[in-house]
């Protein structure tokens, strides 16, 4: 599957963001290497949105650059993201799939293959002839997920995955992340719940106004922040 | 002549498929069906790019083609007359009194309907979808298949929209036109000259088709929106 060589890892360096005349982002500089789970974490509106929309190319830095393993300028983008609120295109679930392989070149007799792969694999097969519009958030969120898998990426960018789900729905989801990352995908999402990114991250990422506080193995951040922000994040009195 | 009788005789030329109701009826469904056909063909993609392309002057010409949506059809009548007679520029084609003149006038009024609405359905479609769309690679004209196709009970209703302009207006087929009997007289200018000539019969049998085809368009595009809401949610 791996048959060209890694894009990882991400480089993210002196990178800042103006929206409407102030930094959104400030500064922000970490790389992301093969494998594991990186949670951007950090309070409601610190930039973990912004910032993962930078490193999928959705935006553009203002100032620093986002860089890729050397030779990764390939036609072929080896990184796909999955939103807040899933986008799904008024078509079947498998019509969702197809389009997305579709778009990323796949010949036609490939992407049904592929497609019916990444059903089975998320257990959408059921699901297949709905329309995906009408799916439940969960599901809809599955099918994001699914979708994006299809495209084979070897990172994918979360943002607030479960943010909008139910309890269930979001402990499948996180399921299906783990099992994601035990594949060999490498996975950067943000999330402002603090029991999931316990959860769920190898590595933390703590954002706080649109800068970097803290860059830190998940056991050593959980166990003791370094800097005050963390600490009164975790402890559920950051002020903002 | 009392209204029982001229109702049961516009009754007895739809039953009886009088050949000379029917061949205006026909002439009115062709010049309308091929300026609705042209229109998509040609406003569907040019809607889609509106709405996906940013220019200096854009909105002049957003507002430009939504008051275009109102042009009175004489105006464009008027227009085509002026392109088409024999001293006009495109007056060698001669054309002019015939039916692709009045294909051509009923182009032009629902061209502006068709741009117009396919750019605010395709914006809609684009903000909604435009993080998924531009993940995936899809930016500018090739978003355009995606969002046309995932618009297309909007689209539907868009199109309805332009047959019922064209097929209602009288002013640009008569003055194009000319209403000339057996060859460019429509159900719409038929009934003009009928019901000044007191041949009342002929232009109420003729409203009834109207009336009926712009039920039927009206049932076509709720049941449109309705299968759209069903299965795209």
């Amino acid at each position: 599957m791996r048959d060209v060589a890694s894009i990882l890892p991400l480089s993210v360096d002196a990178v800042s963001f103006l929206g409407s005349g102030r930094a959104l982002i400030e500064d922000l500089s970490f790389t992301v290497p093969a494998g594991g789970l990186t949670v951007l974490l950090g309070p409601n509106g610190a930039g973990k949105s912004l910032t993962l929309r930078l490193c999928h190319g959705l935006l553009t830095p203002s100032e620093g650059r986002i860089g890729w393993a050397a030779g990764a300028h390939g036609r072929a983008k080896r990184h796909a993201m999955v939103f807040q609120k899933p986008i799904m295109l008024r078509r079947s679930v498998e019509a969702n799939i197809t389009h997305a392989l579709a778009a990323a070149g796949v010949a036609g007799h490939e992407r049904r293959e592929r497609a019916h792969a990444a059903l089975a694999r998320f257990g959408l097969t059921d699901r297949a002839t709905q329309a995906a519009r009408l799916l439940s958030g969960g599901e809809q969120q599955r099918l994001a997920i699914a979708r994006a898998w299809s495209l084979r990426p070897e990172l994918l960018f979360l943002d607030e995955p479960t943010s909008q789900l139910d309890p269930a729905a979001t402990r499948q989801i996180e399921e299906l992340l783990a099992g994601l990352v035990a594949e060999g995908i490498t996975i950067l999402m943000s999330t402002h719940d603090l029991g999931q990114a316990r959860r769920l991250a190898d590595r933390v990422l703590f954002m706080h106004r649109g800068r970097l506080f803290e860059d830190a193995g998940a056991g050593a951040f959980f166990a003791g922040p370094a800097t005050p922000e963390a600490r009164a994040f975790i402890a559920g009195e950051l002020i903002w | 002549m009392d209204f029982a009788a001229i109702f049961s005789a516009a009754f007895a030329l739809i039953v009886g498929l009088d050949p000379t109701f029917l061949t205006i009826v026909g002439l009115s469904l062709r010049v309308t069906l091929t300026a609705v056909l042209v229109a998509a063909l040609i406003g569907l993609p040019l809607g889609a790019a509106l709405a996906l392309a940013r220019f200096p002057g854009r909105s002049v010409v957003i507002v430009c083609l939504n008051a275009l949506m109102g042009l009175p059809p004489v105006v464009a009548g008027l227009f085509v007359f002026l392109m088409l007679s024999r001293s006009g520029p495109l007056g060698s084609l001669g054309l002019l009194f015939s039916p692709a003149a009045m294909i051509v006038a009923q182009i032009i009024l629902v061209l502006p309907i068709v741009i117009a609405l396919t750019r605010q359905t395709v914006e809609d479609l684009w903000g909604e979808y435009r993080d998924h769309l531009r993940s995936v690679g899809l930016e500018g004209v090739r978003a355009i298949p995606t969002l046309l196709f995932d618009g297309r009970f909007a689209l539907a209703t868009v199109l309805l929209a332009g047959f019922g302009r064209a097929s209602a207006e009288v002013g640009a087929v008569l003055i194009v036109g000319g209403n000339i009997a057996g060859y460019t007289r429509t159900m719409t200018t038929a009934i003009t000259l009928e019901t000044s000539k007191g041949d009342l019969p002929l232009a109420l049998g003729l409203g009834l088709v109207l009336i009926v085809l712009t039920l039927a368009i009206n049932a076509i595009a709720f049941g449109a929106s309705r299968i759209g809401a069903r299965y795209a949610g």
